[in-house]
C-alpha cells in the first residue's frame, strides 16, 4: 500500500528508518574520530621527540638512528613470521576447503579460528618456556651445517631465545587470519571451473594448480598482508621471547637481536621520562603509518581481485 | 577413435536419494544421442554417470554398468581421471579458464598428460582443435588473449576446442546452447553435424528442435510421478521419437502436452 502522493516537497521517510541511519552513521564517524585522534596524539606527543637532541633522550642518538633499527627488526620479524605461516595457511586452508571431509573440516575451522582466540600473552610465554628451548638443537645443527648462510652465522643460542624463535611465535599468531581468509576464497572459486579441469581428467591437486590457486592469488596476497599487519603490531611474543639489544643483523639463530617497535616501547616505557618518552611515541607514530600502508596495500590488493572474479 | 557406450540398469544416487533407476540404453559409435525431458528428470546425472563427472559431488554413487567398447567405467580398477581424459564434456555455461589465456586454455587437457610439450606440437593442437571448433579464423590474432574476452558463442566453441583438444573418445554436452544466442546455437549444431563423424556425441538439450536437428537417435527421460526417480522412457531413432513414439508420455510430451 503506498501512500499518496506527498503533499511536501520532501519524500516520505520512517521514523524507524532515520533513526537506523543516524545511529550508523554516527558508529561510522566515531571510528574515524577515534582513528584521527589517535593519529593526532602520536603526532603531537611525537614531534618533540623526533626533534630531541641526542643527549636529551635515553638511546643517546638522533631519533633516526634510534628507530631504524628497530623499524628494521619490526619488518624482519614480521618477514620471517609470513616466510613459516603462509605455506603453512594456505595447505591447511587447502585442507579444509578440498580435501577433509565436511565434518572434519569444521571442526579444524573452528580449531583454527580457536587459535586467534587465546592471548597474546600466553603464547608469548609459551615461546619464551617451551619452544625456545625446544629448538635449541635445531639451532645447533643450523650453526653447524648451514652457518655459512648469514642467517644461521650463529654463535647460536643456548636458551633458545632467539629472533627464529620469535618468528615462530609470531607465525603461529598470524596463522588463523591468513588460513581464515585464503579459505573463504578457496571456497568461492567456481564450481564451473573446477568441474571444467576434473572433466579434462585433471586429478584433484591439479584441479586446485589450474583453478582455484589462479583464482585465489590476490586474495592469498590480501590474506598474508592482513596477516603481515598484525605481526607487525605484535608486541608480547617478541617483548617475552627475546632478550633483544638493538642490533641490526639478519641472524636469526644468536643470542644477540633486533627489536621491535612495539616490543621495545613495551619494555622501556616504565623506565623512561621527559622526551625519552617522546621518541617511544614518535616510534609508535612509524608504526601507525607502516601498519597502516600494509593494511591499505592489503584492501587494495584485496579490492583488486574484483576486476577477474570469474563471474563470466 | 570413436567408442560405443553400452549402459545396462544404472540406478544413480545423491547419497541415499535415488535420482536416477534403471536406465538401459545403448549409445552408437559415431553418431549424436540427444538426451530430452522435463527438468529435474535426471538427464543431466545420466549424463555425468558416464564420465563419473557425478561422483564429484560428495555422496554421489551409482550401480550398474557403464560399457565403454566393453570396458566397465565402473571396474574396481578403473582410475575415474583416467576415464575423464577420455570422455570430454561440454557444459551448459560456458567455461574457459579466466585465468587462462585462449591459447592456454586449448591446451589445458593436453597439458595434464604431458608436462613438457614442444612448441611446435603445441601450436598444432591449439590449431587443429580450434579448426576442429571452428573458431580458429575468429581467434588466430589474438591467442594470448584471457579465454573470458570472448563472447559466449565463442567461449563455449573454446570449450569444445578444449575438451577435442585430447582426442577423446566420447563427447558429452550438456545443454550446450542454453546460455547462448539463435546465431551462436548455429554455430554449434553445425559444429556438432561436423564433430560426429569423429566423435560419440550425447547432448542432452531443453530445446526439441534442437534434438530433431542435431540427434541420430533420441532418449526421453522422465520423472516416475512426483518424488520418485528419474528414468528413461524410451529411446529410438530420432525420426521414429518425434513422429511415431511408442509411448504416450513421449507423445505429449513432444507435442507440448506437459513439461
Amino acid at each position: 500500500m503506498s501512500q499518496t502522493t506527498s503533499k511536501s516537497e520532501r519524500p516520505v521517510v520512517r521514523r524507524g528508518d532515520r533513526i537506523f541511519a543516524g545511529i550508523s552513521t554516527g558508529a561510522g564517524i566515531l571510528i574515524l574520530v577515534i582513528l584521527a585522534g589517535v593519529a593526532v596524539f602520536l603526532t603531537i606527543q611525537g614531534i618533540p621527540g623526533i626533534a630531541a637532541a641526542p643527549d636529551e633522550v635515553k638511546s643517546g642518538t638522533s631519533f633516526a638512528r634510534f628507530v631504524g633499527p628497530l623499524v628494521f627488526g619490526t619488518l624482519y620479524a614480521a618477514l620471517v613470521a609470513l616466510i613459516i605461516a603462509l605455506p603453512l595457511a594456505i595447505a591447511v586452508a587447502l585442507f579444509i576447503s578440498h580435501y577433509a571431509p565436511r565434518r572434519v573440516a569444521q571442526v579444524l575451522g573452528y580449531l583454527i579460528d580457536l587459535l586467534a582466540a587465546v592471548p597474546s600473552v600466553v603464547y608469548g610465554l609459551w615461546g619464551r618456556e617451551v619452544l625456545a628451548g625446544q629448538l635449541v638443537p635445531a639451532y645447533r645443527w643450523l650453526d653447524e651445517n648451514l652457518g655459512f648462510l648469514p642467517f644461521f652465522a650463529g654463535p647460536f643460542s643456548a636458551t633458545g631465545r632467539t629472533f627464529f624463535t620469535a618468528g615462530v611465535v609470531l607465525a603461529v599468531m598470524i596463522l588463523p587470519i591468513i588460513t581464515a581468509i585464503t579459505r573463504e576464497i578457496f571456497l568461492q572459486t567456481p564450481r564451473l571451473h573446477e568441474e571444467a579441469a576434473l572433466a579434462l581428467g585433471a586429478t584433484r591437486w591439479e584441479m586446485i594448480r589450474m583453478t582455484v590457486l589462479p583464482y585465489a592469488r590476490s586474495g592469498i596476497v590480501g590474506g598474508a598482508m592482513l596477516g603481515l599487519g598484525r605481526a607487525l603490531g605484535e608486541t608480547m611474543a617478541v617483548a617475552m621471547v627475546l632478550s633483544a639489544s638493538g642490533v641490526v643483523t639478519f641472524n636469526l639463530i644468536s643470542s644477540t637481536n633486533p627489536s621491535t617497535i612495539p616490543a621495545n616501547i613495551a619494555l622501556q616505557f616504565k623506565e623512561s621520562s621527559g622526551l625519552t618518552i617522546n621518541a617511544l611515541i614518535a616510534s609508535g607514530l612509524v608504526l601507525f603509518i607502516i601498519t597502516f600502508a600494509v593494511n591499505f596495500a592489503a584492501r587494495w590488493v584485496v579490492n583488486r581481485r574484483r576486476e577477474f572474479s570469474g563471474a563470466n | 577413435m570413436a567408442k560405443s557406450i553400452d549402459v545396462s540398469d544404472l540406478d544413480i544416487y545423491y547419497g541415499d536419494f535415488l535420482a536416477v533407476e534403471g536406465v538401459t540404453i545403448p549409445i552408437r559409435a559415431r553418431s549424436v544421442t540427444a538426451f530430452i525431458g522435463p527438468s529435474g528428470c535426471g538427464k543431466s546425472t545420466f549424463l555425468r554417470s558416464l564420465n563419473r563427472m557425478h561422483e564429484v559431488i560428495p555422496g554421489a554413487r551409482v550401480e550398474g554398468k557403464v560399457l565403454i567398447d566393453g570396458q566397465d567405467l565402473y571396474g574396481a580398477d578403473i582410475d575415474p581421471v583416467a576415464v575423464r581424459r577420455q570422455i570430454g564434456m561440454v557444459f551448459q555455461r560456458p567455461n574457459p579458464f579466466p585465468t587462462m589465456s585462449i591459447y592456454d586454455n586449448v591446451l589445458a587437457g593436453s597439458k595434464l598428460n604431458s608436462k613438457r610439450m614442444k612448441k611446435a606440437d603445441a601450436d598444432v593442437i591449439v590449431e587443429r582443435s580450434l579448426r576442429a571448433s571452428n573458431l580458429w579464423v575468429e581467434v588466430k590474432d589474438r591467442l594470448g588473449k584471457p579465454g573470458s574476452s570472448l563472447s559466449g558463442g565463442q567461449q563455449q566453441r573454446l570449450c569444445i576446442a578444449r575438451a577435442v583438444a585430447v582426442e577423446p573418445q566420447v563427447l558429452l554436452m550438456d545443454e550446450p546452447c542454453s546460455a547462448l544466442d539463435p546465431i551462436s546455437t548455429s554455430a554449434i549444431e553445425d559444429l556438432i553435424h561436423e564433430l560426429k563423424e569423429q566423435y560419440t556425441i550425447v547432448i542432452v538439450t531443453h530445446n526439441m528442435q534442437q534434438a530433431a536437428r542435431v540427434s541420430e537417435e533420441t532418449a526421453f527421460f522422465n520423472l516416475a510421478g512426483v518424488g520418485k526417480p528419474g528414468r528413461l522412457v524410451e529411446v529410438g531413432q530420432t525420426t521414429k521419437i518425434f513422429s511415431n513414439p511408442d509411448e504416450e508420455a513421449t507423445e505429449a510430451y513432444i507435442q507440448g502436452r506437459f513439461g
